[in-house]
């Protein structure tokens, strides 16, 4: 007879704040903060949206994975980095990080669509790329194997002397794997400057999490000095402030921090999953939490006209996947380019950080390293040597 | 000019990088207080501190990985594996996330793997491998694998200022043994062959341990049999120097290559396939490969020495090459 408890480890999701819907206890946000957020929130979700049905349409080659019920985990978490903080790196769910740093609609669809493109040039696969000029790099399909290397981050920041972060998403699946396991320790012996997002969406493809681990990841990081915080994943203003928190921490020498944002996967695993093997019961509540909803709660309270700002966002959203579609395909000739760098490296970039916190450091110091100023990250220089 | 061995001139290239570019690190198991398990970065860290000479955990993954960031910060950092066959443990940062970075996403990744291999001194499966093969597959990541003392540093400074990651192959049985005169200062070696020795009957192609090896088999075939033997160090596997690869088969119209790794893809492999592609017309004779057997590299002393080839099996080989 078995004497160990084989309870589930998470379901419906343990930490809410109270009143949620109704409050907006992140004190720090202004109106034009609210705006922003909800309307990359928005634009997560409308951009995903399209993506499914233009990969239905067959004209999104491969699969579509898509991150619906997580939106307010990455926009959260991305809205509370500076313009010189990297993320390694935003994963297949993690949108809304992208489209936070400041990422182009157009060439993201271009990208999607495998048409010619600035982030990846049709080299990556559909929902993995990350623009460099962002301060986003890339991420693998190994996971969480980008943990391990944003501590490498992490360490060049601190060996430098330098104020700025790496943040590293993953989900409950990536705990399972090694890499995780070195990633947190490294981190939590040397006291890195990085913070380590976990989406817990309650499914690794079908494999639910008691199926995966016994201890929770937040519970696990005591045992590698790494603190650790359980939020609502679904309340974007309270990973905003997690987030917010562990950076700086972070930033005050305090080290690491795990983040365990709890929300739910609504869809599929890919496009082509119809998730049979979720309880209906489970996805039922978790609709109930939608987290556009929930902020769209807090938008309207401030004022904010959220219809008006969807009808924005689906005609921005619109202008940029006609003129992807009217992009070329690679040039076949390009495939075999590109594989070594030739020359002096391009580096990492610095993001848009449209928190009002950041104002004071954003402006006016987009500097030749900045993304406006920077060319084609795949730029004739760095091309293979024939 | 010094006279150094081949493990002296990998430390004074170190050395000299890490006191020319302040953004060279140093990572890896015992490399620190100890010096590193061959005494490769002895002194090191007193010099140049615990930050530029970082003493990790027993995590090869996290040394890979971490260096990967460190060289997206802008850092250019060295990372050791104690053994080269400890790089199985790192391997998917490596292949995966270093070797696909700029390809994918435009991100150079400038640094250096420092691989101690082979055998030949009882070190069993664990501790004896040639791992080159693996990455030679692996697109994004380059190899060099020097065989004597200066081109160790030049080798190793050149990887260093690479801007994309380089497995630099050391070979332990070399590090001792390979004496040699090294330049001062920093040089680059460039990452192509180096006709050692020339000859008009033979070509030995060969890289890394087996360069010295062909070099004692050439010197008995011209003391016993009379024979100019020409011996041909790759030197870089990735990029391979086919111009040097094929001029030598124009010299000679005969080719043996010798691997020290197990013989299935090996570097050899790819060497044969490149002269049965393009300088079919050239040869006198088939094109001939000595390699380990696919075999795990054995402890025994009498088992090892009965897969490593060796200058006698080459002059062997060479022999029934030059009789065809």
């Amino acid at each position: 007879m078995s004497t160990i408890d084989m309870k589930p480890t998470l379901r419906v999701g343990a930490r809410r704040r109270p009143d949620a819907a109704a409050t907006d206890d992140g004190a720090s946000l202004t109106v034009a903060d609210h705006r922003s957020l909800h309307e990359h929130l928005l634009m997560t979700r409308v951009v995903e949206e399209r993506g499914v049905r233009l990969y239905k349409q067959g004209k999104i080659p491969g699969s579509f994975y898509d991150g619906r019920g997580q939106e307010a985990t990455s926009v959260g978490a991305a809205f509370a980095l500076g313009p010189d903080d990297v993320i390694s790196s935003p994963l297949i769910r993690d949108l809304g990080a992208h489209l936070v740093r400041g990422t182009d609609l157009t060439e993201l669809f271009r990208h999607y669509m495998g048409r010619e493109n600035a982030l990846s040039h049709g080299r990556e696969g559909n929902i993995h790329f990350g623009d460099r000029r962002l301060g986003i790099v890339g991420p693998v399909s190994m996971l969480p194997d980008m943990m391990v290397v944003a501590v490498g981050l992490a360490m060049g920041f601190r060996i430098r002397g330098e104020r700025r972060i790496a943040l590293s998403f993953f989900g409950d699946g990536s705990t399972s794997r090694g890499d995780w396991h070195e990633a947190m320790n490294v981190a939590g012996l040397r006291r890195e400057p990085v913070v380590f997002v976990c989406e817990n969406n309650q499914l690794a493809y079908s494999t639910p999490t008691d199926r995966q681990f016994r201890v929770r990841p937040a519970d696990r990081a005591a045992g590698y000095g790494v603190a650790a915080e359980v939020v609502d994943g679904n309340d974007v203003v309270a990973v905003f402030d997690a987030v917010g928190r562990a950076r700086e921490r972070a930033l005050d020498g305090g080290g690491p921090t795990l983040i365990e944002a709890e929300t739910m996967r609504m869809h599929g695993h890919g496009a082509h999953d119809d998730a049979r093997y979720v309880d209906p019961e489970l996805r039922a509540a978790w609709a109930a939490r939608d987290p556009l909803d929930a902020h769209a709660t807090i938008a309207r309270a401030h004022g904010i006209d959220v219809e008006a700002l969807r009808a924005e966002v689906e005609e921005r959203v619109a202008v940029a996947v006609q003129a992807a579609a009217a992009t070329p395909l690679p040039d076949p000739a390009s495939a075999t380019e590109g594989v070594f760098c030739v020359g002096e490296p391009a580096g990492l970039g610095r993001g848009a950080a449209p928190f009002s916190g950041f104002a004071a450091t954003a402006q006016g110091t987009r500097t030749a390293a900045g993304p406006t100023a920077t060319a084609d990250p795949l730029t004739a220089q760095t091309r293979q040597a024939a | 000019m010094a006279t150094l061995t081949y493990l002296q001139a990998i430390s004074d290239g170190l050395r000299e990088e890490m006191r020319a570019d302040d953004r060279v690190l140093v990572l890896g198991e015992d490399v620190g207080a100890f010096g590193g398990a061959f005494k490769v970065t002895d002194g090191l860290q007193a010099e140049f501190g615990e930050d530029r000479v970082q003493d990790t955990p027993i995590a090869e993954a996290a040394i890979i990985g971490t260096s990967v960031g460190a060289a997206l910060a802008g850092l250019r950092p060295v990372c050791e594996m104690q053994f080269s066959d400890f790089v199985a443990c790192g391997f998917d940062q490596l292949v995966n996330v270093a070797g696909k970075m700029h390809y994918r996403t435009g991100l150079a990744v400038p640094m250096v793997v420092r691989l101690p291999t082979g055998g030949g001194f009882a070190g069993g499966p664990f501790h004896s491998q040639n791992p080159e093969a693996w990455f030679m597959h692996a697109p994004g990541l380059k190899i060099v694998a020097p065989s004597t003392p200066e081109d160790a540093k030049g080798l190793l400074i050149a990887a260093i200022r690479d801007p994309n990651p380089v497995c630099f192959l050391e070979h332990k049985h070399l590090y001792r043994r390979a004496k040699g005169e090294v330049p001062d200062g920093g040089y680059e070696t460039p990452f192509t062959a180096r006709t050692v020795r020339e000859g008009d009957a033979l070509s030995i192609v060969a890289y890394g341990a087996m360069v010295s090896a062909a070099l004692d088999a050439a010197d008995r075939l011209w003391d016993e049999d009379r024979v100019l033997v020409e011996v041909l160090d790759l030197r870089s596997l990735v990029p391979l120097d086919e111009d040097a690869i094929l001029a030598t088969v124009t010299r000679t119209n005969r080719v043996l290559i010798v691997d020290e790794a197990n013989a299935t893809c090996a570097a050899g492999a790819q060497v044969a396939a490149l002269i049965a592609d393009r300088a079919f017309g050239d040869l006198d004779a088939p094109v001939r490969r000595l390699a380990a057997p696919d075999v795990p590299i054995p402890f025994s002393p009498s088992l090892e020495a009965a897969v490593l080839p060796d200058p006698d099996r080459i002059v062997e080989v060479a022999r029934e090459l030059l009789a065809y």
